[in-house]
């Protein structure tokens, strides 16, 4: 039996009752990177082996019956949080050299809840991609085809989990992020309402867009992670006051009656067929747990992508200003090409002349949006749509044709522009093998009930168990 | 026919003032740049721009601009916002500094001078930079960035050009240094740079409407009589270069106090773009009229109105109050004072040049009776003894029977006479009401 393989409230079980120890869980955990990630490429650092055990040890030791769901478990972050003493990358080598100084609130709150981290994740360098092959620490492969990308930004954080390295990984969605590689490795993803999860220590690709949350197996997981990682901080002035709900005891509430919205625009010409069957047979399959399926629009999500880029370059511009030689020893020129581009697009939109034809007018549009998402959520629960139009592309397919890149965003970007909360989760896969994933879109700060739904779409079909035959042991 | 054209001044100013809160504008730290012993000792991720830092609006802050911007009756904006300016300098840590572009906290004012009014167009809030040392360290000549100051809460009062001399300037200036000393929110300390002055300063022809095609900006001048002499300067070098038919180059320059001179820092080029855009890591602020109103029960009423009232009620002359309206406080335990002193017909002006002379002190912790008091013996006059009183009153007399004898049939008036006779032997410094009621004793006992 592979311990990474279970559920978090699995392992807990175990490990207050003592039939497994964290020690096991962490020697498991740096097996199977060993055994892997060479070819995959999952992490940036990881963290000495002797010092995770010890960690381990300690934790094993202090544990009693009131530990928490997560004491003890093993978990990654995206390569973009802080974590004190951490080599923190970016995945950019204007960064190679940057150790942490301090650390993001979310690493702190997962560090006091137990959770051992053992490694950062390889990303597209701040977030500017959506394949992690933007990276200056190599491409990240994915595991059901190594000749195919792992979706990104937070591709690596995606592979460990899919990979079974790590019991749950954090990720960073500015613009699909985590759905885009969590559908692409076969796992569950959440994007969180902006200002759920403190952005303290992340670093920011565009401020107003990004989030931080959890990836792992199953929604189940992914509720007992938010519930730790969740929450008001007094050092992000962005983050909601709004009270948590009690994510894991909403898993189980029935879902009969929930209104479930196809909106024709996510349905595009642009669509992989294979891809739109898929999302369409999860339709069919919550109407068989009770849901009802309604029918809606969302007349200006086509211009998603003009919105979201416009604002997410002018806003990553602005906070790529600070790196420079003076600071960090390397000079703007380590930053990557398509980095250097969202820069040059980025400063453009802002710039006097131009700001009010771009920037501006991007900002009054994603006004629109929000209120067409706003009057969508009268007639229904949630959305159903797919995350991308296409499947995993072949490695240095998409990054050579930017236009088409930029389109793969459409059916993720406006979430991020309303600010509104997304699950990812497994749906099925194409003939050639490759993992296909839906997302079920929310109200701002209904993650539970996402994770409801997600939790009773699992318990019934189980797409999500299953891991790549080629990295099976 | 030919008209001789003066040149008039165009200047407008436009001031920056360092708040006193405890701590920094967007961030914890201490707010103590002067005070700090050492470089880099009040800072964190947020004040040194690291990566993943967030900046926390400080509330007290923008609660005292906008008890300034009460105190100057601007209109107050109930929704405001913070944006980011953009530029590049190595005590910037973020590469861009926040500031506020379209919506500041306070808007359009006046202010009254003696040669005029000056139209404030704004005041709004931002934060303050680092700063540069340029050192030699280990034998080699290297610059230095120290970040205590980075994050410090900066106010700036941005005035239309509506200054007509540079005296003017200098009057305006102080007086809003006043005003914001007074209202205790900056101690305005402008050789370490608390408050900082920058002339826009430009010329036109005397006949001319339209405002010059040009200006010439003075920067981080750190004295009122710097300000003058750099406008002073100004005034004769552009207008030698505008009277050989040529048109000064718009440029930014620095201020020169041992040579007097103002001397060319950078040439701009063309107008800057900032790319300013909201801050997206501050939600826009919203105020409610009773936030509003809540803050206004916090302004104190300015120096010019107490002077004002204290004209009218107590008939204080203007001139001699007008230094020691400090702050608040003080304002408070003044009026104590004076309407005590009107109580007991003291003479307040005379109370006035006392405090002014340090004869007695302001001092708050002092009771304002135990003040009065103290004044009353330091101002009684010499008391004469009452055997040599009698022997002058009795000599004087027998020197005028005549008028004891008018002022004894009724002619009381006479009595003045009689106490300038007395006070002519005794000399200067005498208590005149002492010899007035001796007299009046002696006169009417004999009758």
């Amino acid at each position: 039996m592979m311990l990474m393989d279970l559920s978090i409230p699995e392992l807990s079980k175990l490990l207050v009752a003592r039939k497994i120890s964290s020690v096991d869980l962490v020697k498991e955990s740096y097996k199977r990177i060993t055994a892997w990630d060479g070819q995959l490429n999952s992490f940036i650092s990881l963290k000495d082996k002797k010092i995770a055990i010890r960690e381990a040890n300690i934790l094993d030791k202090n544990r009693t019956k009131n530990s928490g769901a997560l004491y003890g478990l093993v978990f990654s972050m995206k390569d973009a949080y802080l974590a004190l003493g951490t080599k923190t990358t970016c995945a950019s080598n204007m960064l190679k050299n940057f150790k942490s100084p301090y650390s993001s609130t979310v690493y702190q709150k997962l560090k006091s809840a137990g959770a051992i981290l053992i490694g950062k994740n390889n990303l597209d360098s701040w977030g500017h991609g959506g394949s992690t092959e933007n990276s200056d620490f190599g491409v990240s492969k994915n595991p059901w085809d190594q000749k195919r990308v792992a979706g990104g930004s937070s591709g690596g954080s995606a592979i460990a989990v899919a990979s079974r390295m790590v019991n749950f990984a954090i990720g960073e969605d500015t613009g699909g992020s985590i759905r885009n590689p969590s559908s692409m490795c076969n796992i569950s993803g959440l994007k969180v309402s902006y200002g759920r999860v403190s952005r303290w220590g992340t670093i920011a690709y565009a401020s107003s867009l990004d989030t931080v949350g959890p990836m792992a197996k199953s929604s189940e997981d992914l509720a007992y992670v938010l519930q730790e990682m969740a929450g008001a901080d007094k050092k992000d002035a962005s983050s909601a006051q709004k009270k948590l709900d009690d994510y894991i005891s909403n898993l189980k509430k029935r879902i009969k009656g929930k209104k479930i919205g196809l909106a024709k625009e996510f349905f595009s010409k642009n669509i992989d067929p294979e891809i739109e069957k898929i999302v369409r047979k999860v339709a069919e399959r919550l109407t068989r747990l009770g849901a009802e399926i309604v029918n809606v629009s969302i007349p200006h999500l086509n211009y998603g992508i003009s919105i979201y880029y416009l604002i997410a370059l002018s806003e990553t511009s602005s906070n790529m200003a600070r790196y420079d030689g003076v600071r960090y020893g390397n000079k703007r020129e380590s930053l990557s090409p398509e980095t250097i581009k969202r820069i040059i697009l980025g400063t453009y939109a802002l710039s006097a002349g131009y700001a009010d034809k771009l920037y501006k007018k991007a900002q009054k549009a994603r006004t629109v949006l929000i209120d067409e998402y706003r009057r969508v959520f009268k007639k229904c629960d949630v959305l159903l749509a797919p995350v991308t139009p296409s499947k995993p592309a072949k490695i240095g397919e998409l990054i050579n044709d930017p236009v088409k890149n930029f389109l793969e965003d459409l059916y993720t970007v406006t979430v991020n522009v309303a600010g509104l909360p997304s699950l990812a989760i497994p749906a099925g896969f194409t003939k050639d093998n490759l993992p296909i994933g839906v997302q079920l879109i929310g109200e701002r700060f209904h993650e539970a009930e996402l994770l409801n739904i997600g939790y009773k779409y699992q318990q019934n079909f189980r797409d999500y168990k299953k891991i790549p035959t080629t990295i099976k042991n | 026919m030919k008209t001789k054209n003066k040149y008039k001044l165009v200047c407008g100013l436009e001031i920056h003032v360092e708040l006193k809160t405890a701590s920094k504008m967007f961030c914890g730290c201490k707010n103590d740049p002067f005070g700090a012993k050492k470089p880099n000792i009040y800072t964190c991720p947020v004040c040194l721009g690291l990566p993943g830092a967030l900046p926390v609006p400080n509330k007290k802050a923008i609660e005292w601009i906008i008890r300034l911007g009460l105190a100057l009756k601007c209109p107050i904006n109930t929704f405001s916002k913070f944006d980011r300016k953009h530029y590049f300098y190595p005590d910037l840590a973020k590469g861009y500094q926040i500031s506020q572009y379209d919506i500041p906290f306070c808007g359009p004012t006046t202010l009254k001078t003696t040669e005029g009014i000056i139209r404030i167009n704004r005041i709004h809030l931002e934060e303050d930079t680092g700063k540069l040392l340029h050192q030699t360290v280990d034998g080699e000549q290297a610059s230095l960035v120290d970040f205590n100051r980075s994050g410090v809460p900066l106010i700036e009062i941005v005035s239309e050009a509506d200054i007509k001399s540079s005296k003017q300037a200098v009057e305006y200036a102080k007086k809003l240094r006043r005003i914001i000393r007074f209202l205790g929110i900056a101690d305005c300390d402008m050789e370490k740079g608390g408050m900082r002055l920058e002339a826009n300063i430009s010329l036109k022809k005397d006949n001319d409407v339209s405002l010059p095609n040009y200006k010439v900006e003075v920067k981080n001048i750190n004295s009122f009589r710097y300000m003058q002499k750099a406008i002073e300067y100004e005034i004769q070098r552009q207008k030698k270069i505008l009277s050989k038919g040529k048109q000064p180059i718009q440029e930014t320059r620095g201020f020169n106090p041992q040579t007097g001179k103002t001397f060319s820092q950078r040439q701009k080029e063309g107008a800057k773009d900032y790319r300013y855009f909201p801050d997206p890591d501050l939600s826009p602020i919203f105020f409610t009229k009773e936030q509003i109103e809540e803050i206004a029960r916090d302004v104190p009423e300015l120096p010019s109105d107490i002077k004002k009232r204290w004209i009218k009620k107590y008939g204080i002359r203007d001139k001699c109050v007008d230094r020691l309206v400090k702050n608040s406080e003080q304002v408070k335990w003044l009026e104590k004072l004076f309407s005590l002193a009107a109580k007991k017909q003291i003479n307040p002006n005379k109370l006035v040049k006392a405090i002014l002379n340090k004869k007695i002190n302001c001092d708050l912790t002092t009771s304002v009776n135990k003040a009065l008091s103290l004044f009353v013996t330091q101002n009684s006059k010499k008391q004469l003894d009452i055997r040599l009183l009698e022997k002058i009153v009795n000599d004087v007399m027998l020197l005028y029977p005549a008028q004891v004898e008018a002022f004894r049939a009724g002619k009381t008036t006479l009595i003045n006479f009689f106490v300038g006779q007395v006070a002519k032997k005794v000399g200067k410094g005498v208590d005149i009401q002492q010899i007035r009621q001796f007299f009046e004793k002696k006169l009417l006992k004999k009758k």
